[in-house]
């Protein structure tokens, strides 16, 4: 399966009749089990490309495309994982995972089932039965992940999920979010303004350029798994593609 | 222990009342508790009421007509208020005409009510009604227009369809605040209730005990009614607040 991004353009009306452009011609493909890390300066619109490909938003122009397939409005196949907090508070961990199952019409048993495996996915199964304001921002996100794996989508669209968390527990989320990767071999779009975070968990960056937001850079990080933050290859490959978002074409404020 | 300083004021006032009532020496102005109180501890006997029912009869038939216009407040205001807060539109063509409507005094429909429904128990339910319907409309707009955005995308990111996002997130995360409005639409129709029973025609009912019982000089149990009214708002307020703890603590909760 490949997903493609192909010529998107997103120009938005503000009062006074003028549009200001957001997306300009942003085209990039993304292969089967990929993990793809999109880049960029906070407010270019990063955010708005997330939300275009998983049917949120309509883009003003382009397509976006499953094996060549033009894909119009939502499609089961994408799950995304939203950067606030999204759980829904009246409802236990269990029955937010079991949401999209429940909308989907399976039976509760069944999906209380599901939602026991994917919570025991992200270590979260002796947690099933309590309400999201009991939980950490680490383990609420944990749960954002089990409610989005639930319906099996093929394609995560992640929008700076661990913005909100201090720096350890992003760390440890950033290590299991790469185990969940590899054991469920989903394609993932992790949209960050983290250089680190991309550097660690992507197979590729994206790099755009701020308003109107263009695909500037597009970067492979051939670092072995699993890669340590500390080290020297690591602080190279940083060090390469902070030169590289440097360059006037990209601009990063 | 809790602190006995809430309770200062009212000990000090019913003090008051009983010194003031015994210089006065006139139970047409101020009757002594001695008066009153007999008839509290007797809720289910007529014989002080000049067989106008006893305070528990009246209570209910009060409570039955409170209900009644209450709840079809609820069924009329919940819907559209939901309706309101979803559509634009909706909001749009409705807006101005509740704005308009909405600062009139439910009292001030009586005499339309009387022209339209006559007298009776329509009437005084369509009082009641008015005095409910406007809290649980605004309440309810403002608690679906305050739902997270996130919590429909979420919704719809997972598949659901208009009817799921309605049922099951838009009821759930206003839920909070339309029960605030349920509430505050409670207590303004048992306000409504009081003044409606003293509609031409009414013969039983709190509030026609209470205008009864002055006809007959009966300030004491003008009173007695008084203190139950009083009595069976704070409690209903109470239940309200008790289910606000029960189901709603999330909200005060969620970060």
């Amino acid at each position: 399966m490949t997903l493609t991004i192909r010529n998107i353009t997103k120009d938005f009306l503000v009062p006074g009749d003028q549009s200001i452009c957001a997306l300009s011609e942003i085209t990039f493909s993304v292969a089967d089990e990929e993990f793809v890390s999109v880049l960029g300066p906070s407010g270019c619109g990063k955010t708005t490309l997330l939300r275009i490909i998983a049917g949120l938003e309509y883009a003003t122009s382009g397509s976006i495309e499953i094996n060549g397939e033009i894909i119009s409005g939502r499609s089961p196949r994408m799950a995304m994982i939203f950067q606030e907090y999204s759980l829904y508070p009246w409802r236990t961990v269990r029955d937010n995972v079991t949401f999209g199952l429940e909308v989907g019409g399976m039976h509760k048993s069944q999906a209380r089932e599901v939602a026991q495996t994917y919570l025991h996915l992200v270590g979260l199964d002796d947690f099933a039965d309590r309400y999201p304001h009991e939980l950490s921002g680490g383990m609420r996100q944990r749960v954002t992940v089990a409610r989005a794996l639930a319906i099996k989508p093929q394609i995560l669209l992640m929008d700076e999920p661990f913005g909100a968390l201090d720096a350890q527990t992003r760390n440890r989320l950033q290590e299991e979010l790469l185990e969940i990767w590899e054991k469920t071999k989903k394609t993932i779009i992790f949209v960050t303004h983290s250089v680190d975070e991309a550097v660690y968990l992507a197979d590729r960056l994206i790099v755009l350029t701020s308003r109107p937001a263009r695909v500037c850079e597009v970067i492979p990080i051939h670092l072995a798994r699993p890669r340590d933050r500390t080290g020297q290859e690591f602080a190279r490959v940083r060090r390469q593609v902070l030169d590289l978002i440097a360059q006037p074409k990209c601009s990063l404020q | 222990m809790r602190s006995p300083v809430p309770l200062l004021l009212p000990v000090l006032l019913i003090v008051g009342w009983e010194v003031a009532a015994h210089f006065i020496d006139n139970p047409f102005i101020l009757p002594s508790l001695t008066t009153v109180i007999p008839i509290l501890l007797h809720p289910f006997s007529d014989k002080f009421t000049l067989g106008t029912g006893s305070l528990v009869d009246n209570a209910a038939v009060s409570l039955f007509r409170v209900a009644l216009g209450f709840a079809l407040a609820a069924l009329i205001a919940i819907p559209l208020g939901i309706g309101m807060g979803r559509s634009a539109l909706l909001n749009n063509i409705l807006d101005a005409t509740i704005e308009l409507l909405r600062p009139i005094p439910p009292l001030a429909w009586v005499p339309l009510a009387l022209a339209w429904f006559k007298i009776g128990l329509v009437s005084i339910v369509f009082i009641i009604l008015i005095g409910a319907f406007f809290p649980i409309l605004l309440n309810t707009i403002d608690g679906v227009k305050s739902i997270k955005r996130t919590w429909v995308e979420v919704a719809l990111t997972l598949g659901a369809r208009e009817s799921d996002i309605l049922g099951k997130v838009i009821l759930h995360g206003a839920a909070p605040t339309i029960w605030t409005g349920l509430r505050v639409g409670f207590g303004i129709s048992w306000m409504c209730v009081v003044a409606a029973e003293w509609l031409p025609g009414t013969t039983r009912g709190l509030g026609y005990l209470i205008l009864y019982a002055y006809n007959f000089g009966q300030t004491n149990v003008i009173i007695a009614g008084m203190v139950i009214i009083g009595i069976i708002g704070i409690v209903i307020d109470q239940v309200f607040k008790a289910g606000e703890r029960r189901w709603f603590s999330w909200r005060a909760l969620e970060r």
